[in-house]
């Protein structure tokens, strides 16, 4: 009973040469990005401007790689409660940092000497 | 005959209930993993706002060595495939493979953890701890509560390693393996982002 019990539960899953070939895909591509971030970084050959985009598109391009690859999202079948999950963490994330980043960007400008002597001489004249 | 085919329909009965445990109790998981993703972009925000905020002392550019964060990430990076290469062993019953898999994780994790204590206890011996500014404080907290969760991560996995070795791969035990093996790969993915935005950012002056 136990051992038939383990048989059918294995033969529902997908077929394992292919989940193989899903991680080695993901492994390899995986070292390639993180040593050619690497190498961009060190070197340091670009512009400031195009270094930190490149390397953030790199980190961003592994991140989905090893999403497909390692976490198999988007392989679930309908409903997609995972994927759902997974797009409003996107949303609460992207708010959460762009927000604070705003945020803080707005007070440092308001807090910058020219815009606080401006501030200052419109309290004198009242 | 018929006691035959209604055994068989009560098995199949069993199994597709136990399937629709499984995926609820996966479905719990990647939800407290997705709601870990906004603590780490909390500790990420924070950072990024604080990370020029030096206070006079040094910044990332001379504190961090990049070829050892290098081999930090490999480490890190070949033990998620590790632990990948453990479920599929675990699928095909394999329960040596399993074990050396899951152990070659372990070692490959702790390694890891090994050298980010290291390179901890050299900063603060330098004297730059997570007193000396708000560049330092964010980069403990965010680095660190990484570190932690590679410790949880630990402590489960030797866990499993004791609970497999004993009762080997059946139905429960290929559940907990996959529950921790997504833990593992999502420490690998927060990572990436410790690795570009607070390392190579960093190294490169950014």
């Amino acid at each position: 009973m136990n051992q038939e019990h383990s048989k059918v539960v294995i033969s529902h899953h997908h077929p394992v040469a292919a989940s193989l070939k899903r991680y080695l895909i993901g492994f390899i591509l995986s070292l390639y990005l993180t040593s050619l971030a690497y190498i961009l970084a060190v070197r340091h050959n670009l512009t400031m401007y195009w270094l930190g985009g490149t390397v953030l598109g790199l980190a961003l391009l592994q991140f989905v790689i090893q999403l497909i690859c390692f976490l198999h999202l988007g392989t679930e079948t309908k409903p997609r409660w995972k994927l759902a999950v997974f797009w409003l963490m996107i949303l609460v994330v992207g708010i959460l940092i762009i927000g604070s980043l705003w945020i803080m960007a707005g007070l440092n400008y308001r807090m910058s000497p020219s815009q606080v002597n401006q501030y200052l001489r419109g309290q004198d004249s009242l | 005959m018929s006691a035959a085919a209604s055994s068989a329909e009560q098995l199949a009965r069993a199994l597709s209930a136990q399937r629709d445990k499984d995926d609820k109790s996966q479905l719990g998981f990647w939800i407290y993993l997705m709601t870990d993703c906004v603590l780490f972009a909390t500790l990420f925000a924070t950072y990024a706002v604080l990370r020029h905020n030096t206070f006079g002392g040094p910044s990332g550019h001379s504190l961090f060595r990049p070829g050892y964060v290098l081999i930090e990430t490999l480490l890190l990076l070949t033990s998620s495939f590790t632990c990948g290469l453990a479920i599929l062993t675990a699928r095909l019953q394999r329960r040596k493979y399993v074990l050396s898999m899951l152990l070659l994780t372990a070692i490959l994790g702790a390694a890891f953890l090994i050298m980010e204590v290291t390179e901890f206890r050299h900063l603060v011996t330098e004297g730059n701890s997570w007193r000396r500014s708000g560049f330092l404080s964010a980069f403990f907290t965010l680095v660190g509560t990484h570190g932690l969760h590679i410790l949880t991560g630990l402590l489960w996995l030797s866990v499993l390693l004791v609970k497999i070795s004993r009762q080997g791969v059946n139905a429960v035990n290929l559940k907990r393996l996959t529950l921790f093996s997504l833990f593992w790969h999502f420490l690998d993915l927060v990572w990436i982002f410790i690795f570009t935005f607070v390392y190579l950012f960093g190294v490169s002056g950014l």
